[in-house]
């Protein structure tokens, strides 16, 4: 009932290409979009108190969906796997602080956009070997990069200024007169940048995922000799997966360190980290963009929420609550992998469907 | 299913919000903990917060807190995860959390920024940023008892004391991440003025527990001394593949970090001889860890095994517990309040006096060496001694030997105006 | 210019003359570093070749293992005691994986079945330290009769030290490896095992059955996996951050070919000595601990010009 299309027509193929062509999801969206940047910036999250809700729940969740975007982009899309995201988060990060110690009086925001090129450069680079190889042996190509840029984090000087901490720190940066990054930048500010990248990113990411480079990459993922056979150029589609997939990880690498964490050393970008935005990635969704936002979402607040409980209705301790949360997350992944490969963005389709014929199923 | 699922999560949201809402009742003093139980860390995690927890169980207990008000110490799982530590942060301060100590030191360079935004203090006791030893530069900052390069200084001083420092080659091993590269600019600074040559020998966090590259090359470089920068599952394998080569174990030493109980335990009689630096007593003979056993741990309050009370990083974490109160009672004996806020707690750090009388009235004679706060010098001119394993357990084998204050002055002073030079609104503070 | 070419191409190699005891011991130590890796690559082949799983959680169940073996004994078990409990976990583990997620899972793409493994390696981690706790243990070497202590050989004035547990590590690699070696040979089980590695549908078709093969196969690599996780325990404590380094089995694999025993040794003794060797003579240029990525980068090296390793089956899927 609350989801029936009935009697909406399109007539025009600019209609019918749209990116939301239902009335519904249309009106969800405005809703959604409404909450982000009316609601939660001023109230945060009902009950709970405003600093905790923003920056230990919104900026990471705003901030890993654009990084479970970037890695799905790669896995659920163009079907390549990559273990090197921590990785080439770090070198968005390095990248970003390196152009504003050079440009100290550029706006910050285009120096994290622009970051993103130098992590799509590298990216594209380690994606080399994915034209001779696939599946599990690109698993050890980015394995090599996740090691190597690791490595590179630590031992080349120049990246974090010869710090003697070896810690990249932010230092404080201001757009129109408003503090947007360093410890006296407001949680409102540093939430509203983000969202608003993020929102940006996400029209991108949509676009190309339906456009036609996205296509030649599901072409690419479903049947590579098919779509090399009707034109498809595996080095360009591919290439250019790892590439965009690596912009968007990288953007959201330079946001992490930035916008949230306000100092990092090697350790925030190790391989544990890439495991974990596998993770929502699967967890959400392998090729979907709507996943992406959930999987991060879940898996950032799964353990916080899980710990919560433990504590305050079972009295269990948060070492406990840790090894749980480990355990039913990698329970949850092959439960997904079984059940419902395409995770938690179909079950929001059968939901969707569900509401259709609501209340009156067949 | 799909309705229970939504109705449990919207549950759980309103649970977890609800927790956040307790606000903190009159007269209590809220110290949050953020410990690591778990992740590649939990061996020493675990012990320091026994230690931490358990002293302020026993003056609960004891003493019904501190100056009248009770203590309400909460733990915050990190796993020495730097994005856990921002998450267990928010979690705390808004409940009037006094003072952080983060043990890790990617979470304190985190917080450093936020500490005078926030206005909570930090009180890395023994790691972190070096230069936030001056006060002057770093107001909410702390590294009582001493810095890195005090330590090492100190070290240095020791090996200079049982041989001769000049002419000697010094192997330098250390955990790759900032933690381990802490003491470098001191080595590189010193060395020439006191006539050493320094080899260095890093080791991955990844090769923790593979280092038989690096030993083969100390075997190579063949140092005099080998001083170790380690922490973890590194310590213990560091230590065999020493005596694997037969390195002497009496020429290795290892920092603070790198001579727990938990590291030497797995090397056992192998370890003999090896040498390591702490500022925190060692056993259970003082009457403080006497009453912590009476009041905490026989009660079955403790989280700890009985068999590492007294362990030299369980001391550690009491040390820290009662710098932390002697600041509280310092703070609330300054603002007249029983229950103070953490801009007081600042005060306290710098005003609290440990001197050796008050460390016999804690029940704490002989257990450190004298520490004072300081507006200015927030290490406290602290020092170290040295110990040695004797296959079982640590003997004390020196006296606390004084930081080469003169020396490492200077440097922190530079680092310091390094650290500032590129942030602009800075706030210091000015000690006259 | 000639100084920096001199240290790549001259230096190392007049390091290597001027001490060859020292030279020695470095390729003892690769040696035996490469037997460990071989185990574990052991462990991987021997799945990938029954069931085309590639189980990423071979690392962890190294680490698992061994920590079963040893916080049984700390309860109090008997040490020979635990090792055959620890060896029923490793069955009911394999029996597990295999009714609850390899049975489930027949006919999904291989990347799937992959991801499935990275889950469980996050299940065996949260158990682990659940059950045991997170600190390093000590591995229960004399308890389980294995050698301690060295031998020294001193040719020429210089100084060679092996200790008895690489030597033991080895023997015992070499012994598993034969006994593998006239399993598979030998036994109605073992040429069961290599009917399904060559062909599924035809080994089912003269009976075989797929879902006891592949709860056998895992056994194996469960049991490869404890005798690593001990080896690896006595040279270097029980933590969780040997599954990192376990990782390092993904390299030797490329070398060697995912699908071939021989290839996982030749490929895990290149990496362990080559690693070595690097990391000593020509470490120093680089700013040393090379050792992270070096491996890595070989195995990036073969994949861009040999993808199929040095003994892998020329059908690979190429793109």
């Amino acid at each position: 009932m609350f989801y029936r299309e009935a009697g909406q027509y399109n007539t025009t193929y600019e209609q019918d290409l749209q990116a939301f062509p239902i009335k519904q999801d249309k009106i969800g969206i405005a809703i959604w979009l409404v909450l982000a940047y009316l609601f939660v910036p001023f109230f945060g999250i009902p009950g709970l108190e405003y600093g905790f809700a923003m920056n230990a729940i919104m900026i990471p969740v705003l901030i890993f969906t654009i990084t479970t975007i970037g890695l799905n982009i790669l896995v659920g899309f163009t079907g390549q796997i990559s273990l090197g995201t921590g990785a080439f988060m770090g070198v968005g990060a390095y990248a970003c602080y390196k152009l504003t110690s050079y440009f100290p009086d550029t706006n910050i925001i285009i120096l994290i956009l622009a970051s993103g090129f130098v992590s799509a450069i590298v990216g594209a680079l380690f994606g080399l070997p994915s034209l001779r190889i696939k599946g599990f042996y690109l698993v050890v190509a980015t394995l090599a990069a996740q090691f190597f840029l690791e490595w590179c984090f630590i031992r080349v000087g120049w990246l974090y200024n010869y710090n003697p901490s070896g810690a990249i720190e932010v230092p404080q940066r201001e757009v129109l007169g408003w503090i947007v990054t360093g410890a006296s930048a407001e949680p409102m500010t540093r939430y509203l940048v983000v969202l608003s990248i993020l929102v940006f990113l996400a029209i991108i990411a949509g676009n190309l995922t339906r456009g036609r480079i996205g296509r030649s990459w599901m072409m690419i993922r479903d049947m590579d000799i098919a779509a090399e056979l009707i034109g498809v150029r595996p080095l360009t589609a591919k290439l250019s997966a790892f590439a965009v997939s690596s912009y968007f990880i990288g953007v959201s690498g330079a946001l992490m360190v930035f916008m949230w964490l306000g100092a990092a050393e090697v350790e925030s970008f190790d391989v544990n980290h890439s495991f974990l935005y596998l993770f929502m990635v699967i967890l959400g969704g392998l090729g979907s963009i709507t996943g992406s936002f959930m999987g991060a979402a879940f898996i950032w607040t799964f353990p916080i929420i899980l710990k919560e409980l433990g504590k305050s209705w079972f009295g269990i301790n948060a070492t406990v609550m840790e090894n749980v949360s480990l355990v039913a997350i990698g329970v949850m992944i092959v439960v997904i992998l079984i059940a419902e490969p395409h995770g938690m963005a179909r079950l929001w389709q059968i939901v969707k469907q569900k509401l259709r014929i609501w209340p009156f199923p067949h | 299913m799909l309705k229970k699922l939504i109705v449990g999560v919207l549950g759980a949201a309103l649970v977890t919000g609800a927790s956040y809402e307790t606000a903190k009742a009159e007269d209590t003093l809220y110290v949050p903990s953020l410990s690591y139980r778990t992740g590649p860390f939990a061996g020493a995690g675990v012990q320091i917060a026994n230690g931490f927890a358990d002293y302020f169980a026993m003056l609960n207990a004891r003493d019904g807190g501190i100056g009248g008000a009770k203590i309400i110490m909460e733990e915050c799982e990190t796993a020495y995860n730097a994005q856990k530590g921002v998450e267990c942060y928010e979690a705390t301060k808004g409940k009037g959390a006094l003072v952080y100590n983060p043990y890790s030191t990617g979470i304190t360079l985190q917080l450093i920024p936020k500490a005078p935004v926030d206005e909570i203090p930090i009180l890395s006791m023994g790691y972190g940023l070096s230069a936030a030893a001056k006060g002057e530069t770093f107001p909410w900052t702390f590294t009582y008892p001493a810095s890195y390069w005090s330590q090492m200084s100190s070290i240095l001083k020791y090996i200079d004391a049982n041989g001769g420092v000049k002419g000697k080659k010094i192997g330098f091993i250390y955990l790759d991440v900032g933690y381990g590269k802490e003491p470098i600019p001191l080595l590189e600074a010193l060395g020439p003025k006191m006539g050493f040559e320094v080899a260095y020998f890093p080791v991955g966090v990844k090769e923790m527990q593979a280092q038989s590259a690096q030993w083969l090359n100390v075997r190579k470089e063949r140092p005099d001394w080998m001083v170790m920068w380690g922490f973890g599952a590194m310590n213990a394998s560091a230590i065999k593949e020493a005596a694997k080569i037969r390195y002497p174990m009496d020429k290795f030493i290892g920092n603070w970090w790198a001579a727990a109980d938990v590291d030497l335990r797995p090397v056992g009689e192998s370890g003999k001889g090896y040498i390591g630096a702490n500022f925190s007593g060692i056993g259970t003979d003082f009457p403080a860890v006497q009453d912590m056993i009476k009041h905490v741990v026989d009660a079955g309050n403790s989280k700890a095994d009985p068999a590492d009370v007294g362990g030299v990083l369980y001391n550690r974490g009491m040390f820290n517990a009662v710098i932390v109160a002697e600041a509280i009672a310092a703070a609330q004996n300054a603002t007249g309040k029983k229950s103070i806020t953490g801009a007081d707690m600042r005060v306290g750090l710098e005003t609290f006096d440990l001197s050796a009388a008050r460390l016999g009235e804690l029940g704490l004679a002989g257990f450190t060496a004298p520490i004072k706060g300081d507006c200015a010098d927030h290490e406290g001119a602290g020092s170290v001694f040295m110990q040695q394993w004797n296959g079982s357990s640590w003997d004390q084998i020196s006296d606390p030997i004084a930081p080469m204050t003169d020396e490492v002055g200077p440097l922190l002073t530079d680092a310091a105006a390094q650290y500032v030079s590129d942030k602009p609104e800075w706030k210091t503070q000015s000690c006259n | 210019m000639t100084d920096f070419l001199y240290s790549i191409f001259v230096g190392p190699f007049a390091d290597m003359i001027a001490l060859p005891d020292f030279l020695m011991q470095v390729l003892w130590e690769g040696f035996v570093a490469g037997v460990l890796y071989a185990l574990i690559a052991l462990g991987f082949v021997l799945i990938f070749k029954a069931s085309g799983v590639f189980n990423f959680a071979q690392g962890i169940m190294v680490v698992f293992s061994g920590l079963t073996l040893v916080g049984l004994y700390e309860l109090g078990v008997p040490a020979f005691m635990a090792l055959i409990i620890t060896l029923g976990v490793m069955y009911v583990l394999a029996f597990s994986v295999e009714r609850f997620v390899l049975r489930k899972l027949v006919n999904q793409p291989d990347i799937i079945l992959f991801m499935a493994t990275i889950g469980l390696t996050n299940i065996l981690i949260g158990l682990g330290q659940w059950i045991f706790g997170g600190e390093t243990k000590t591995m229960i070497t004399e308890q389980l009769w294995l050698p301690t202590g060295s031998s020294v050989w001193e040719p020429n004035g210089g100084l060679v030290i092996f200790q008895h547990i690489d030597i033991a590590a080895t023997v015992i690699a070499v012994l598993m490896i034969v006994g593998l070696g006239f399993f598979f040979s030998y036994t109605k089980v073992g040429r069961a095992l290599r009917a399904v590695a060559d062909d599924h549908q035809a080994s089912l078709s003269v009976g075989i059955s797929l879902n006891q093969i592949w709860v056998i196969v895992w056994f194996a690599a469960g049991i490869v996996a404890l005798v690593t996780g001990i080896m690896w325990g006595a040279r270097s404590d029980v933590s969780f951050s040997l599954q990192i380094i376990a990782l390092k089995a993904l390299p030797v694999l490329v070398l060697g070919g995912f699908t071939s025993i021989p290839g996982a040794i030749v490929g895990g003794l290149i990496i362990g000595i080559g690693e070595k060797i690097f990391e000593i003579y020509w470490g120093p240029l680089f700013g040393s601990g090379v050792e992270g990525w070096f491996a890595y980068v070989i195995a990036l090296i073969f994949l861009l010009f040999r993808p199929q390793g040095l003994f892998g089956d020329k059908i690979i899927e190429r793109v």
